[in-house]
């Protein structure tokens, strides 16, 4: 079985997430609600090793890794590769020209 | 015809509800300088994105299984067939994805929506057979045979990490796979492959889908079939299917912008992947037990 540690840690990592990704309104969404209502569910169990609670806390785990490295895929990519290309005026303001003004339009 | 006006074709049949947006035009004062397309956009502008155009998302049921809702219109697949998906799991997770786009839509962040497109839409139009065979061919390239002779340490670490996962696949599926450090990678019997093909078709199509795309993006099908037996994280199968590159960062340093980009692009994949195929293969049901005093 993989190592992932508690459950409830996973589950606080993964609403935290869910929070971040939603917005104002994260308690509504029905992730969030989904989410919470899996693992109230699974908890209650009288079996020392329970096989579905195992499989919910590995998906679980994938879907707070999935969220986690989506945020931080977008950061890194606005952070370094988001800019694009610069347009003719940026261009010109870079060596302090102005592009000229033509008020008939090109002639 | 340039690229960017049939790429902007395309983008029309994506959303076959909502009306085709217009692209605004740069005012003509300034176009004197630059290579100018015939749309009048710049040839070599990245192509303006899709602003977020619905307020809420919401999940429906409908005959052939679960909906995505964009305020009231329904989503479609890049072919125009209904978004139907069959756990409600999986459309409670695209929805998110969805209600998670600010402003703009980034398509390259939605990975559990292109898999379900993928899997509707069968764009490859591959059957099973032949998705199961191209699943079984990475084996004779798979990551964790390929050993390297030297540097020592190099050898040392693929040996102490690849091969428990090596010996774990061959004691869980009863097969022999071994490891090869020359050019030409090990020799993979044929029952082997066999075993792994009969046991790939107990999978259903969606499924299928979704294991060979982890088996792509890690390189390695061993890799991915102890991620989706639930042996290893994600974390973990990243990094074994990265071993020489994390070697080697260790070695000689972090680039951020190449190194933990590409990082955070694998894991997101694949645990898109994982999850996928975890949501599409079970059934779940909630057994009451009575309570015994």
């Amino acid at each position: 079985m993989a190592a992932l540690g508690g459950p409830v840690r996973t589950l606080r990592a993964l609403l935290r997430e869910l929070r971040h990704a939603a917005g104002r309104s994260y308690r509504d969404s029905p992730a969030y609600r989904h989410v919470l209502a899996a693992f109230r569910a699974h908890r209650v169990t009288s079996e020392k090793l329970c096989r579905a609670q195992q499989e919910l806390h590995f998906q679980a785990a994938t879907y707070l890794c999935l969220l986690r490295s989506v945020r931080e895929h977008e950061a890194l990519h606005r952070e370094y590769h988001g800019r694009g290309e610069r347009s003719p005026k940026e261009v010109a303001g870079l060596v302090g020209f102005r592009l000229p003004q033509q008020p008939g339009g090109k002639g | 015809m340039s690229s960017v006006a049939m790429w902007r074709g395309c983008r029309r049949l994506w959303w076959a509800h909502s009306p085709p947006a217009r692209l605004p035009r740069p005012p003509p004062a300034a176009a004197g300088s630059c290579p100018v397309g015939p749309c009048g956009r710049r040839a070599y502008a990245p192509p303006a994105e899709r602003k977020r155009f619905y307020q809420s998302v919401s999940i429906s049921q409908g005959e052939g299984g679960f909906e995505i809702n964009l305020d009231h219109r329904k989503l479609k697949t890049p072919q125009a067939k209904l978004f139907t998906v069959p756990s409600e799991a999986l459309a409670i997770a695209v929805a998110t994805e969805w209600d998670s786009q600010k402003d703009t839509i980034k398509f390259y962040t939605m990975h559990l929506t292109t898999l379900c497109n993928t899997a509707l839409d069968n764009p490859t139009q591959r059957n099973k057979t032949q998705l199961i065979r191209a699943a079984v061919k990475f084996l004779e390239t798979d990551t964790v045979c390929y050993r390297v002779e030297e540097p020592p340490a190099l050898a040392e670490l693929q040996k102490n990490e690849w091969d428990p996962v090596v010996s774990w696949a061959e004691k869980r599926y009863n097969v022999t796979i071994g490891s090869s450090t020359s050019i030409l990678g090990p020799n993979i019997p044929a029952s082997t492959k066999e075993t792994f093909v009969s046991h790939l078709a107990s999978y259903n199509m969606w499924a299928l889908q979704g294991i060979e795309f982890v088996i792509t993006q890690l390189k390695s099908l061993i890799l991915s079939m102890s991620l989706i037996d639930r042996h290893i994280t994600v974390e973990k199968a990243v990094l074994l299917s990265r071993l020489e590159e994390e070697y080697q960062i260790r070695r000689w340093g972090n680039v951020e912008w190449a190194h933990d980009y590409d990082l955070c692009e694998l894991r997101a994949r694949t645990a898109a992947g994982t999850l996928f195929v975890h949501l599409c293969s079970e059934s779940s049901t909630v057994k009451h037990k009575l309570l015994q005093d």
